[in-house]
Parts: structure tokens; sequence; C-alpha cells
């Protein structure tokens, strides 16, 4: 490869932040995104005052992280510590979907649906509605520090905090009763927790969406890195057709082309695909990290296209390879349904499924044995031999349940639990408080009239005399 | 002198300067990172010599620089140790003022006096007891059902409370067995006679040639009066039941032996003293619970 040698002095210790001007655009990529936009605000916002009934014992919330009581529920989910396999599962299953998107249509995360994405949308705006469009917002930073300058750019500021403010304010709803959390807010007596989380969440929503932006898909987020491992030449793309588009040339220049037969593209080198573009890149220079495919170079192109009557999808959804097809006059090939695809597909439907198994062949009532480390039997005195185990149950439903235990596996076998004097038919009947867990000490013993083996497994049942839900759980007795 | 310049190659390719770093052919690009990232790197090194000033950081000869606010993490640790006195203090004022028959009755008593109390006994009594209270030759086992001195919820605290053969205790349980064989209140062929009665008692297996009516008849002169004709033993006296299947210093001829020719007397410090009332409770409590309380 051949290099020209230039002198530079020294090499630069930093890349000075190159302002992007995001210029507005109307088309249907940017409804779709608009649609989004209102939908993932509006759930973030709103989901906390969301309420559900679970009766009497229980918060009413909807959606409700209880980091205080370890408890989270979801609607008609109520997850406890030891169940977060849910949240693995429920990560696995993201991880697979973006995957799945990044094999069908590219970037459609970041362009879409990213909150990165959704909020710097959300800061556009607002920066549009004090400073103008593109023009306007080169010329206002451009320009001396006059009165309406500054009145501009403070209103966008303080706009811009507001924001982020309430951003940081709903994502502590998340964590307590809501209504309740709003009101000690406003009345200053919510929890220090709480005001430091909103003030750090006010500090990176105005930080990432109105400064940073697309330095934080550049440099912060390493999505794009792993998405151009991962991308194939079969997934669709924001795809600039050089086939079509090149040469570059005028309109008039075009048409005079044109018609001497010679060959004339439809890129007219208008330059609105960068003008619109959020991370200011030029979608003609093909792939590249910084784009993160919101799909507006091709709402701004359509527009142009339109207007001088040339056929839209100059920038569309497409793959190189289809280009490069077109230039070797084959026709596109599109295969939305691959391998790759059809594993991921597989795989969404494998996890999901056994979430969805696991989350309808759930227990409310669960039991844990523990068998005593020291010592491991106790010889009685009339000789019959005894184990000791610690047992939890966990009563998942909002009201008291006795539970009863028994125990088999060798005959003859008698089972007591420390402290508790209710039974039935010699079973002891626990009694566990509501949304929470008992610890009994459970003592077993065989009479001394019957042989065990050294170690011998015996089965452990749990039966809810209530809703009539049986656990069993094995363990083992030792004997001399 | 010749002023300093590098002379950067640019990569014809991307346009980008080169570092002029260059491995088999291969050459770096530089692409630097942005002013702001580079400001909050510089800041963070700036941030790190704080730590120098604020906090104990540097090593001296005798010591280390302490730091301007104080801070120490053993002073942390003893405020969090007042703290969980605090804590203690609120809690196990119910286990002051209730009866050791509340406690038990009561759930949530129960459930804080098995808490201390099992913490107590790893600290105190698993020494000797063992973890759990396995016990061990000469150590009661505290789990099972058979007593010297009693398992109901006041017979273990007195014995926690005052010990066992604590010189200068008033209240501590004492009893003493004589050693037969060392005093010379019996002759090596008596003793063998009585272990051999002992065993016949329990039901197990006796010597052959062992003169079974003469330990009989040594037994109820010498050993009735605190085991018991039968040998079923006095908690009164802490004389242990010879006739279960549980002895603490083992049923075999040379050990039975040796408990009568020389005796055995164990000896348990007094816990009233050493720890707090509430912790005595508990601890009751606790080893009540370990399945052989009355």
């Amino acid at each position: 490869m051949a290099s020209q040698e230039t002198d530079l002095g020294d090499l630069p210790l930093f890349a000075a932040t190159k302002k992007v001007y995001p210029q507005s655009v109307s088309g249907p990529y940017r409804r779709a995104k608009w649609i989004i936009l209102a939908l993932c605000l509006g759930v973030y916002y709103l989901l906390p005052f969301l309420r559900w009934d679970r009766g009497p014992n229980l918060p009413d919330q909807a959606v409700l992280l209880d980091i205080a009581n370890a408890r989270f529920y979801f609607f008609f989910i109520e997850i406890w510590p030891q169940e977060v396999y849910y949240f693995t599962g429920l990560l696995i299953l993201a991880a697979f979907i973006l995957f799945m998107m990044n094999a069908v249509a590219g970037r459609v995360w970041c362009g879409y649906l990213c909150p990165q994405t959704v909020w710097t949308d959300l800061f556009l705006v607002v920066e549009r509605f004090f400073e103008g469009d593109r023009r306007e917002r080169i010329k206002l930073d451009e320009g001396p520090w006059t009165p309406n300058k500054i009145w501009r750019k403070s209103a966008k500021h303080f706009v811009w905090l507001m924001i982020a403010w309430w951003t940081g304010g709903a994502w502590v709803l998340y964590f307590a009763d809501a209504p309740t959390l709003v009101r000690d807010l406003a009345t200053l007596q919510a929890p220090f927790t709480a005001y430091a989380f909103i003030a750090i969440l006010t500090f990176t929503t105005y930080a990432l969406a109105g400064i940073m932006r697309e330095q934080v898909c550049n440099y912060m987020c390493p999505w794009p890195r792993i998405q151009a491992a991962l991308t194939d030449d079969d997934a669709l793309n924001v795809t600039y057709r050089y086939d079509r588009g090149d040469p570059r040339v005028s309109l008039r220049q075009a048409e005079r082309l044109r018609a001497k037969n010679e060959p004339a593209g439809d890129c007219i080198d208008c330059r609105q695909c960068v003008a619109v573009c959020p991370t200011g890149i030029d979608i003609r220079d093909g792939a590249q990290l910084d784009c993160i495919q919101c799909g507006l170079c091709i709402d701004a192109c359509d527009n142009v296209m339109e207007k001088i009557s040339r056929p839209k999808g100059l920038i569309g959804y497409d793959t190189d390879d289809n280009v490069k097809r077109r230039i070797a006059g084959e026709k596109p090939v599109y295969n939305p349904l691959r391998l790759r695809t059809m594993i991921y597909a597989a795989l969404i439907l494998l996890v999901g499924g056994a979430m969805v198994y696991q989350l309808a062949t759930r227990r409310t009532v669960e039991l844990s044995v523990l068998h005593d480390r020291a010592p491991l039997f106790v010889l009685l005195s009339d000789g019959s031999i005894r184990n000791a185990y610690t047992i939890r149950i966990l009563n998942k439903r909002p009201d008291e349940r006795p539970v009863a235990l028994r125990v088999h596996g060798v005959p003859g076998l008698r089972i007591e639990a420390v402290g508790v004097t209710a039974t039935a038919d010699l079973r002891p009947i626990v009694s566990v408080p509501p949304d929470t867990s008992r610890e009994v000490r459970v003592l077993v013993t065989v009479p001394a009239d019957v042989h065990v083996n050294p170690t011998q497994t015996i089965t452990f049942t749990a039966s809810d005399l209530f809703a009539g839900e049986v656990v069993t759980v094995q363990d083992h007795f030792i004997a001399p | 002198m010749a002023q300093h310049q590098v002379h950067h190659e640019v990569d014809a390719h991307t346009g980008v300067p080169t570092t002029g770093h260059e491995w088999d052919g291969i050459r770096e690009l530089n692409t630097p990172l942005p002013r702001w990232w580079l400001g909050i790197f510089y800041a963070t090194i700036v941030w790190s010599v704080g730590y120098w000033v604020v906090y104990p950081a540097w090593p001296l000869i005798t010591g280390a620089t302490q730091g301007v606010i104080g801070y120490a993490s053993r002073i942390e640790i003893a405020k969090d140790l007042a703290l969980l006195q605090q804590h203690r203090a609120t809690q196990s004022s119910g286990l002051a003022e209730a009866s050791l028959a509340q406690i038990k009755a009561d759930p949530s008593l129960f459930r804080i006096a098995m808490a201390q109390g099992k913490a107590a006994f790893g600290d105190n009594c698993a020494a000797c007891h063992g973890v759990g209270g396995a016990g061990s030759k000469g150590y009661p086992n505290l789990n099972d059902d058979d007593w010297l001195w009693g398992g109901t919820l006041d017979q273990i605290h007195l014995t926690l409370q005052h010990g066992v053969r604590v010189a200068g205790n008033n209240d501590t349980r004492v009893s003493q067995m004589p050693a037969f064989g060392k005093d010379g209140l019996l002759k090596p062929a008596e003793i063998r006679a009585v272990a051999n009665h002992v065993r016949e008692l329990a039901g197990l297996p006796t010597e052959a040639s062992a003169d079974l009516t003469k330990g009989r008849e040594l037994f109820a002169t010498n050993c009735a009066a605190c085991h018991g004709d039968a040998g079923k033993g006095n908690k009164e006296l802490g004389a242990p039941n010879l006739t279960d299947a549980i002895s603490l210093y083992g049923m075999d001829l040379a050990s039975l032996t040796e408990t009568i020719a020389n005796s055995r007397a164990g000896v348990m410090p007094a816990w009233g003293p050493r720890l707090d009332a509430t912790t005595v409770k508990a601890l009751t409590i606790y080893v009540h619970s370990l399945g052989g309380g009355q």
C-alpha cells in the first residue's frame, strides 16, 4: 500500500468535537420514529402510575422494584430474589432479539429504539424550537453573543434540564409507590437516595442526550463494534445505491448527459442526506461505524427524488451484494429467511418458551431442606436414631398458609418440628405468614428396631392445607 | 541543537496519520480520543492525588499518613459494632423481660433467642461441645435426650448459669464419684466384677469368667446410692443412667474399668458471670431446641 510522507509535527492528543447540526426532515421513517418516540416515552413516564390490584397485603403498583422488601412486581408476576434467573432469561432473550433485528435489518435498535436515540430526538425537537433548523443554528453559533442568542440558548438548556429532571424523576418512581413518592418529593419528605438518583439521572440525561449525543454511540457504546462483527452480507442496511447514484452530477448536467445517452447518476450531490444525519456522516461513503441506521437520509433523499421526478429509493434498506448484482445486471436477492435468522428465531422461541413454561408451572409454596452438618445423626437413649434438618418453607401468596410436613422413605419414621405444637395425624402443621418464608428445625427419628443403611434417601413433603399445593424434596437420612 | 521534528506517515487509504509504530508491515493509525474524554482522564489523575491527602495512604517507618478527615477502617468497624450492640439491646430487651417459657411460646422472641443463642454457642460452647452441640467423649452431646443434670429449660439454664463443678460457685452442679481403684475402695478383681455388672445392666454382653453375682452385690453397696438399684441414674446428683444406649465415657470394659478405678469429673465453666443474662437465656433456648429439650 502506498503512503505519503507528511510533516505533521507532533500528533494531536485529542480529536476536537465536530458539532453536528441535524436538519429536520419528514417522511415515513421520520413518522415511524415519532410514533416509537411517543410510545417509548409514554410508557417510561406513565407506567409507574398504572395500578394493579394484588390484594390487601401487597402493593398495587403494576411495575415496582421493591428493593427494601426484595420483591419485583410486574403486573401479575411477583419475583423473589432467588428467582433472579427470570432476569437472566430476559437479558438472554433481549440479546437474541437484538441479534435477530441486526440479522434482518441492521441497527434497528440504534436507529429507532435505543434510549440514546429517543432522548436525543426529543432534545433536538427542543433545540429546533428555540434555535431554529440547521442553518439558523449554524448561524446562531457563529454569530456574536447577542441578547437574542443568550435568551435562545438559555431557554433551550432550561427546557433540556427540565426534561432531564423528569427523566430522573420517573426513574425513581419504579422503586417506590409512585403517587406517594411524588407527594413526598414535592414536600421534601422523600428519602435522600431518591433525590440523589434524580440528580444523577438528570445529569446523565442532560449530558448524554443534550451534549454528547452521537459521541455516546461512537465512543462509549460497545454495540457498534459487536454489531460490525455479527452482521453478514444478507442483512439489510441503510445503503446508498451507487449503481444508480454514480456518477454524481448536477440536475442540469444529468439531463444533458442523458440526452447524449451517456451515463449520469441520480445523485445530484445535494447533500441533504448529510444535513439530516444525526451523527453527521455521509451515507454515500458506505457502511460505517458511526451510522446508526435511523433511515432519516432515506426520507431526505426520497423527498429530493420526488422533486426531481426520479424514482425513490436511491438510499434505502438494501445490501452491498445487491448493489453489485444490479451492476452486473442480475436481480437483487433478499434472504430474510436464512439459517442465521432461523437459528435466532428458534433460540428466541426456545428461551421465551422455557421462561413461559417456568412461569406457568411456578409454585407458590417452596420447600428447601438442609441436613445438619454436625452432628450427622444422634443416638437417643432408647437406641433410636435421629437426624435433624433445617427446613425453610416459602409462601409466595398474599395470605397466611398452614403447611403440613410429612416424611417417608424408612418404615416407622417420626417427624416433629421444634417450636411447632400444631399437628394433624402426627404431622406438624407449620403456619407460614403471607409473602415470606419460615425456617423450622425438624427432627426425624427412626425407631431402634428398624434397620437403616448408613445413608438412606428420604422424601419430605410439604402440603399447603388451603390450596392443596404439594412440594416434595429428597434428602438423606444418615445412621451409624 | 536541531528542533525535534517527527515525521509521521499518512496512511494513503484512509488519509489518517499513523503513529509510526509498525509490526510486520502493519502500521497503527492514530485515532485520537475526543477532547472531553482526555479531559476527564486527566481530571481523574488529579483527583487521585486527593486520596493521598484525605485518606490514610503513605506508609511511614512506624505508621502511615493519617489523612485529614481522620478516616480509618477500624473506626468504621467500631462504629458498626456499637450500632450492632444498640440494635441488639432493643431486640433483646424482650428476652430480658420474658421468662424462658414465654420466649419459647412467642415465635418472634423465639426467633431472636435462637439467632442470638446460635451465635453465642459458636463463640463459647462449640470449643468443647462441638459445632451443633454434637459433643464427643467426655463432652455431652446436647442433641440427644439423655441429660446428666436435666433437660428442662430451667435445668439447662441453671447448668449454664453456674456450670458444673466450678470451684467457688455455691450454686454450681456438683457431685463426686469416688475413684474406687485409686483410693483403694475396691480391688482390681472387684472392679472387673462391677464393670461386668454394669454391662449386664445395659444389656451388653459380659465376660464368661465374670463373677456377676459379686458384681451385683458390690454395685448395690457402692454405686446404687447415686445410680439407683437398676442403674437408672439420678439427675439431682448428675449420676448418669447406665442402662440406656448413650454413655459419655464409653461402655466397653476398658473404659468402664478406668471410670470405676479413677472416677470421672467433667467440668463446665459457669457462664453467668461471663455472659450477660439475655445471652444465657438465649443459649438455654438454643440448647433446649437442639432436640433433647424436655
